[in-house]
């Protein structure tokens, strides 16, 4: 029989404070957009119309926030219920992944005072991809949050509205596997519109795809990330063998997104661009060795209860997931606009995102520490 | 390119599959985008053009848009480098080695004339969420609404030339590009740029007259003199005389793309010009939408796999003793004491 429950214990610890003390340098930085404009703050320019606060916060943000949907398509969808004591923290996750996403997207739109318009019948363009992941993503917050409802019902002891809640839960769940099918694969195909711009390195019309699988990776490392993390910070006992299989998985999906990505590039006769000597080849290997690190690690079965070997092999695909996205974005696009353009991101620019981060640090040790998230064997 | 469409299992078996590559995902190619009936257009003749900045000037007159100095601690005149958001159109100049000759590639110089070209099937149109950029479905010119645009810069992102530009140095700035003078044109005037080129290198027409046009300049032998109308093409104004250029067997925006309502004619080759010229005959559009609605045909896909899906959860939350969406049990009260 399993449990769930808060950790205890102070919550207003140095680590909290120091988190506390970024997330305030991000608001100062937040009131400077709002009233001097987006360039005040920003390196953004006419080449480079999306930075780090899209391509970092919105979509690296969200395939972080995958944990949840990686994990829910394994219980749920394959019926894995061994998987179930990882459920509430990888909710958790994504909960905080895609709402702060969200917000991210209101700091980086330039006329965020309008953005009703995007639920405007009169004005809603169906065939604009942005379209559909606005929608979806926004459809998913309330869903990840009504998913999440039952661990606050739990904690205030509303029996009650928690059993009312799971009659109906399972129409949440499957939206919950449905949306963050939909718009992880589109937040690929919207690179897709950029043609030439983008090196044939990454540009592919198997972006959607390729973006879908990578960002459920990104999910299935998440969680033995966090898990370990909190052992170690929170001193929680480690849950090793769910870790082991739950890294087999990824192992496996990476090995199924390595083919495809290779099989593509080779059809479109790309694999080329890969051997010049500029950025675009370096930053395609650093991303792809990323890819290959964990399944090297991983391949034996026996290294898959190392929880060394697992953690590495986590942070291996964040942060493969994370340069693929990158790379798409900003390292392989190369603005048509005239003139020789540059993009590295503003010190503030990067603050800000440390800030959002460090605001989610501070919500998951809230969080866990009084909510009954994490998982008692 | 194979322009048929097959149905959506082939394309997500082929997609999830992966085993049929980029080939496969063409078969999602939506149709592309016809001129439109009265399509209005441009042609600019570079070989005509003198550099003078006239059109630069009236075109900042014509629209309100102030002045720009990069680099000048006192702003003596308007030198913008690119289209910006102060700048909707720009004459750019090519060079090479010596620079000596007009319209030749090498020791030679050119002229160049860069807005946004009213493509035929526009990608800022295409990508843009809130219908904030519009294709006029009589004359095809591409309009901005800045009162509903939520600023997400994806038309600016997406433009194959790098055209809308939005204002980053203001808290509410917002993006501009080239309308063709929509609202003179709204009165029966021509678009600024054309009304006041003295040598007829920006010269206003329909597209179809324009691509006669173009065609009889390609019929030119070379150095001749020939005269070359002005303003608007038909508009009755006397013609500017001038000799034949070398000009390249081509014109630029007849297929690029989908092809584009203002085209260019020169002695240079284009890529040296700044257009993209390694690009499809088709726009970008054509692919990211045909995937997107091959993949959620009118939401179908999503509603059958919804549908899939809640039973599949239905069937699965059931089984779990231990689960926490069916047994609240053994998880509640434990540890908030
Ligand atoms: S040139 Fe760019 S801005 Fe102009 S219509 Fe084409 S896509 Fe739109
Ligand atoms: S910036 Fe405005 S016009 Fe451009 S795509 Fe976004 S909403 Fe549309
Ligand atoms: S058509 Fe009007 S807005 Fe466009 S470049 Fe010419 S003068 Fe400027």
């Amino acid at each position: 029989m399993s449990t769930h429950a808060p950790i205890g214990g102070k919550l207003f610890t140095r680590p909290f404070y120091f988190f506390l003390l970024l997330f305030m340098i991000a608001l100062a930085i937040l009131a400077t957009r709002f009233i001097f404009g987006l360039g005040s703050v920003t390196n953004l320019n006419d080449g480079y119309p999306w930075g780090i606060w899209i391509v970092i916060d919105v979509m690296i943000g969200t395939a972080f926030g995958c944990a949840g949907y990686a994990v829910a398509l394994l219980v749920y969808l394959f019926n894995r219920g061994e998987y179930h004591p990882l459920v509430r923290s990888a909710l958790m996750a994504g909960m905080f992944g895609y709402t702060l996403a969200g917000m991210a997207v209101m700091f980086d739109l330039g006329r965020y005072w309008q953005f009703y318009t995007l639920m405007m019948p009169g004005y809603v363009q169906y065939n604009s991809v942005m379209l559909e992941v606005a929608w979806c993503v926004m459809a998913y917050i309330v869903v990840l949050w009504i998913e999440f409802l039952p661990t606050f019902l739990e904690r205030f002891g509303l029996k009650n509205l928690r059993q009312k809640l799971s009659k109906v839960l399972f129409i949440i769940i499957a939206l919950g596997i449905l949306l963050p099918t939909m718009h992880q694969s589109s937040l690929g195909t919207m690179a897709v519109v950029a043609g030439h711009q983008i090196s044939p390195l990454w540009q592919t019309q198997l972006l959607p795809p390729l973006f879908l699988i990578s960002a459920l990776l990104m999910g299935y490392a998440l969680v033995p990330f966090e898990a370990i993390l909190a052992s170690m910070g929170l001193r929680q006992p480690m849950e090793t063998s769910l870790l082991a299989k739950i890294s087999g998985v990824a192992l496996a999906v990476t090995i199924f997104y390595l083919v495809l990505r290779f099989a593509d590039l080779l059809w479109r006769g790309a694999l080329g661009f890969a051997f010049e000597s500029n950025l675009d080849a370096l930053m395609f290997w650093v991303e792809n060795l990323l890819f290959i690190v964990p399944v090297v690690l991983l391949a034996q079965r026996s290294s898959r209860t190392n929880p060394a070997l697992i953690f590495i092999s986590a942070v291996s695909l964040l942060l493969a997931g994370s340069i693929y996205r990158i790379n798409t974005y900003i390292i392989g696009y190369h603005p048509a606009a005239g003139g020789t353009w540059h993009y590295f991101p503003s010190v503030a620019e990067i603050m800000l995102t440390v800030g959002i981060f460090s605001f989610e640090v501070i919500l998951y040790l809230i969080f866990v520490k009084t909510l009954p998230v994490l998982h008692r064997a | 390119m194979p322009l048929n469409r097959r149905d959506f299992l082939k394309l997500s078996a082929a997609g999830v599959g992966g085993a049929l590559c980029a080939d496969a995902a063409n078969a999602a190619q939506r149709e592309t985008k016809q001129l439109p009936p009265d399509a209005v257009g441009m042609l600019y003749d570079s070989s005509l053009c003198i550099g003078c900045k006239a059109c630069m000037s009236a075109c900042k007159d014509a629209n309100n848009m102030p002045p720009e100095t990069p680099g000048q601690p006192t702003p003596l005149w308007d030198t913008p480098p690119e289209t910006s958001g102060r700048t909707l159109n720009v004459i750019k100049l090519y060079q090479n080695g010596s620079a000596e000759h007009k319209d030749q590639e090498v020791d030679g110089y050119a002229f160049m004339k860069r807005h946004c070209l009213h493509c035929v099937d526009p990608s800022c149109v295409s990508v843009c969420p809130v219908s904030a950029m519009t294709k006029d479905p009589m004359t095809g010119i591409v309009e901005h609404h800045a009162d509903r645009c939520i600023g997400c810069r994806y038309c600016v992102y997406s433009c194959p030339f790098g055209i809308p530009k939005y204002e980053y140095e203001d808290a509410f700035g917002q993006i501009q590009k080239c309308q063709f003078c929509a609202h003179l044109q709204a009165k029966g005037v021509i678009p600024a740029c054309c009304d006041v080129c003295p040598t007829g290198a920006s010269l206003f027409g329909t597209v179809e007259d324009l691509k006669q046009e173009s065609q009889r300049r390609l019929q030119m032998q070379t150095d001749q003199e020939y005269e070359f109308p002005r303003g608007k093409l038909g508009g009755g104004r006397p013609g500017h005389i001038a000799k034949a250029s070398r000009y390249l067997k081509h014109v630029y925006g007849e297929k690029e793309l989908g092809g584009t309502q203002v085209m260019y004619m020169s002695a240079v080759s284009f890529d040296k010009l700044g257009l993209p010229t390694n690009v499809p005959d088709f726009g970008y559009p054509t692919i990211s939408e045909g995937i997107q609605h091959t993949l959620y045909k009118w939401m179908l896909g999503p509603a059958v796999l919804l549908s899939g899906l809640v039973y599949v959860v239905h069937r699965n939350t059931r089984n779990h003793h231990d689960d926490d969406h069916s047994d609240s049990e053994t998880s509640s009260d434990k540890g908030t004491s």
